[in-house]
């Protein structure tokens, strides 16, 4: 139950967010007349108004920020939710969809005059097909009873965010959510066949088919990570792998984190393709090895994980040449998984890395940019220095295998001035990533927390774009309002809207 | 290995204004080999072809970035020097083939449904808008959610919401080795067992029925494909005989697709019974493509494949293709998102579809 430690764990403490005037939809519904409307066709239990009962929602996984929400809803059908977007719709109020609230970017922070809509009692596993290898769920199934239900046909979900055991299938559409497995079986939008969506106006719509391809638009790469700004997902059709017949794992040790990076690179560079290639730092070793007791070597630089997965024969092959690879970069030790528990201890520290961390300090911030790989050594000595420079601690967990950092920022809310420090530290890692050719945001979205960075990614046509295809959907804007996409007034308060693409992001840029 | 080429974003974008302020459609064009695909557009030919080079390969960041008009044969020849391949093995459908081509018409060859699809190794692209913009989504790099998803889009769009200037994409490590194995069955003995095969741990990367045998291919290492072919038997083809087969697969140049009878698309969920169409079929990825030739009117068609779940594309006939019919909430969408792109309607006209 890691997910409930770690949120508990973060101090929920506000942060310097706030909703900027031209992302504000104003409405004047009158909230009883509103209830009284719904209460037609959404039983009492399924909707909340007083704030006791909203205080569980007030924020997702990104704890530090937390709005009240003007009502919750919990429909339990598509005919429900239509309803619910009807109102919301005829009354212009914005809506703000939600699954199980684990998001690290406050992507489902409620908007104060808005209703929150949850997804949870969206639970069946509508159909598992072996014949097909796909299984077709609803939203608020939790993205690890998919590969549950799918065991006993051989089959499983890839994609496997550390989050699985809590998050949704429809948060993770809405995020284009990763897992430790995605450098070999991709994302959520390369393990998705068909979506059903609502849009605004409560009309349901089918994207994708039966097939690995539609007619038209590929409408369901346009919806996953589009973060709850284009559509309510109801319905979304997974597609299966066989289980893999042989898991086997490499634990090597680095004592310098740049050859951990080279070694990496050269296990990519010579055509292998890991299930997982994962690399920690050593505050993380140490954090990891406090909490989970997992045997890992404290004293170590760095240490990566390196999983090879499929048909026995090949597996065997694989970690031969990998093996070799590690200990020609450098690795002082490479060991081997010698037994499944063995392959889960070396994994429970990866795991656990966040909680871990959170240990060592009354609060820590989780960052997640994405750079090329080559220019790791060099984005993490300007992590480093970083950290000098504002006298914060920093772990660093990275899905190493394509480039996506978590840096974990460890301060304390409780020191004045060290969350604003923290705030603005996280900052400047995203710009690093942005300037070494890389993005703010590989896996856990844009939401609330990082759009001021995308006025630092995009320039300004291309935000205007992306309102453009927002508008498509939903033209009023009342899809989770303020979120992902900035408005242009935003960007030119936060004074970072960059013109020129191929130059460093603006060296002036000091505020946050 | 970065071949400098010629950027001619600037002389493309002035086309487009041109274009915008005259009001005159524009019909963009690589090397016109997939123009057979689709409709026909309307409007005035956009040579893009001048805009090509490979900007930046880096085998290690399994990452190439090439100009559309780049020749889809220079890429996969500077990806086969270093070792590497686009996995989703595009048709070229003609000598000149260009990589804007392959990701407008978001075409994929027998590998796809081992490997992915074009839409799925697209990590990035630089785009012209129906505003004149120049506009850059995604980028280099294998994970970025910062945006909408622009760049998957452009795969498969027809050009018709805008012209693909850059283009990024994830390459993969060529296997170690390659067998193909042949088997003798009947029709529906082969989508079964095309099924049960892509249930198990093999290292599958085509699978294909033509009416009397079904040809998998394996692709990994040599040890690992040398068990699996002591675990299914079969017969093996001699490598070249099984190169040039999926190659032909490929490009459509097997007997079965030389005919004058349209030429239909269907694709279905891998498992589903052939539909009860009269013609003559042929299977490709492991039951998900059906190829028909048919002279059934295109009712007919698109009735059984919606009735199926799948979509189906007259995709070669003296008739013109002919996509799908959207579903009423799906056309608007469409039409939206087109507006969205290109207010003034000026690229690729009726392409995709009919009024837009
Ligand atoms: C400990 C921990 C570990 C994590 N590890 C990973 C990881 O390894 N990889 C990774 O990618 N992420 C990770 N995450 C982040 C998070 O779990 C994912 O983003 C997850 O997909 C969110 O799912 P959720 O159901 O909690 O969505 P929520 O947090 O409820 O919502 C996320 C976003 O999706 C929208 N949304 C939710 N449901 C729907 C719907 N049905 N229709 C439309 N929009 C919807 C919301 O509006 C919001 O914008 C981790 C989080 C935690 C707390």
């Amino acid at each position: 139950m890691y997910v409930l430690t770690m949120l508990q764990l973060l101090e929920p403490t506000p942060m310097n967010h706030s909703e900027h005037p031209a992302e504000h939809i104003a409405h004047s519904a009158d909230k009883a007349a509103f209830l009284r409307q719904i209460s037609q066709f959404l039983e009492s239990g399924n909707m909340l108004s007083e704030p006791e009962a909203m205080r569980p929602y007030e924020c997702d996984g990104m704890a530090a920020y937390q709005v009240l929400p003007w009502l919750v809803v919990l429909p339990e059908t598509i005919e429900q939710a239509q309803g619910v977007l009807q109102l919301c719709h005829q009354y212009g109020v914005p809506v703000v969809a939600r699954g199980a609230g684990t998001g690290l970017s406050g992507g489902a922070l409620p908007v104060a005059n808005g209703v929150l809509l949850s997804l949870a009692k969206f639970t069946r596993i509508l159909k598992i097909d072996p014949g097909n290898r796909s299984a077709c769920v609803q939203p608020g199934v939790p993205n690890l009873a998919v590969s549950e239900a799918a065991a006993p046909f051989g089959l499983y979900y890839a994609p496997d965010p550390s989050s699985q055991i809590a998050c949704t299938i429809g948060g993770n559409v809405a995020e284009n959510s990763g897992g430790v497995h995605c450098l070999k079986y991709g994302l959520t939008v390369h393990n998705l066949l068909a979506l059903k969506i609502l849009t605004i106006d409560g009309e349901l719509i089918s994207l994708g088919g039966a097939g690995l391809d539609s007619a038209g638009y590929d409408l369901p790469a346009v919806l996953t990570g589009s973060e709850g700004l284009l559509g309510v997902i109801v319905e979304v059709t997974l597609k299966l792998l066989p289980l893999p017949e042989t898991v086997s794992t490499l634990l090597a040790v680095f004592a310098g984190i740049e050859q951990a990076g080279e070694a990496v690179t050269a296990i990519i560079g010579a055509g292998l393709l890991p299930a997982g290639l994962e690399m920690m730092d050593n505050l993380a070793i140490r954090a990891a090895e406090a909490f989970v007791h997992a045997g890992y070597p404290v004293e170590a630089a760095a240490l990566v994980l390196c999983e090879m997965d499929g048909m026995a024969v090949q597996v065997a092959a694989d970690l031969a040449r990998a093996q070799a690879i590690l200990l020609a970069n450098g690795a002082t030790e490479v060991r081997q998984a010698q037994s499944e528990a063995g392959r889960k201890k070396f994994w429970a520290g990866r795991k656990a890395a966040f909680p871990a961390v959170g240990r060592l300090s009354p609060d820590y911030y989780c960052m997640d940019g994405t750079i090329p790989r080559k220019r790791l050594a060099e984005v993490l000595r300007g992590i480093a220095a970083l950290s000098e420079e504002f006298g914060l601690a920093v772990a660093n967990v990275f899905h190493a295998g394509d480039g996506n950092l978590h840096p974990l920022i460890l301060y304390d809310a409780n020191q004045p001035g060290e969350l604003a420090r923290a705030e603005e530290f996280g900052g400047k890692i995203l710009q690093l990533c942005v300037a070494s050719g890389g993005t703010i945001t590989g896996e856990h979205g844009v939401g609330m927390e990082k759009i001021n960075q995308m006025c630092v990614q995009f320039s300004g046509a291309e935000l205007r774009q992306f309102h453009a295809l927002k508008a498509a959907f939903d033209p009023r804007g009342l899809l989770n309002p303020g979120k992902a996409i900035p408005s242009l007034p935003r960007c030119a308060e936060f004074g970072a809207l960059h013109v020129h693409h191929g130059h460093a992001p603006h060296p002036g840029l000091d505020r946050f | 290995m970065i071949e400098s080429g010629g950027d001619a974003s600037s002389l493309l974008r002035e086309h487009v204004l041109a274009a915008i302020a005259g009001k005159i459609p524009v019909n963009i064009i690589g090397s016109g080999s997939k123009t057979f695909y689709g409709r026909p557009a309307q409007g005035e030919p956009l040579e893009v072809a001048q805009h090509h080079g490979v900007i930046s390969y880096e085998p290690t960041e399994l990452v190439i970035t090439a100009r559309c008009g780049t020749r889809l044969a220079d890429i996969e020849a500077v990806l086969a020097d270093r070792g590497q391949m686009l996995a989703f093995e595009p048709p070229y459908f003609g000598p000149d083939a260009t990589l804007g081509g392959v990701v407008a018409t978001g075409l994929s060859g027998p590998r796809r449904p081992y490997a992915g699809a074009v839409r799925d190794v697209v990590l990035g692209v630089k785009m012209l808008n129906g505003h004149g913009e120049i506009l850059k989504f995604g980028g280099e790099v294998m994970k970025n959610v910062a945006g909408f998803d622009v760049s998957r889009l452009m795969a498969g769009a027809l050009g018709t919401l805008g012209v693909i200037l850059d283009i990024s994409m994830k390459v993969s490590p060529r296997p170690e080795a390659e067998t193909t194995l042949i088997f003798f069955m009947t029709p529906d003995a082969a989508l079964a067992q095309m099924n049960r095969w892509a249930g198990q741990n093999l290292p599958l990367s085509a699978a294909c029925f033509d009416g009397e045998a079904v040809r998998i291919r394996l692709s990994g290492a040599q040890t690992a494909i040398a068990s699996v072919r002591q675990k299914l038997g079969g017969d093996a083809l001699p490598d070249d005989e099984a190169g040039s087969f999926w190659a032909d697969v490929r490009e459509q140049r097997l007997g079965f697709f030389q005919d004058e009878t349209p030429l239909w698309r269907l694709s279905l969920s891998s498992a589903a019974a052939q539909p009860d169409l009269p013609g003559a079929w042929f299977i490709d990825w492991g039951g998900a493509l059906r190829w028909l030739k048919t002279g059934q009117p295109a009712e007919t068609v698109f009735q059984t494949a919606h009735a199926l779940g799948g979509h189906a594309c007259r995709f070669r006939s003296p008739m013109g293709g002919e996509f799908q019919p959207l579903s009423v909430g799906l056309e608007k969408l469409h039409r939206n998102i087109k507006q969205a792109f290109d207010p003034h309607g000026i690229f690729n006209a009726g392409r995709l579809y009919k009024g837009w």
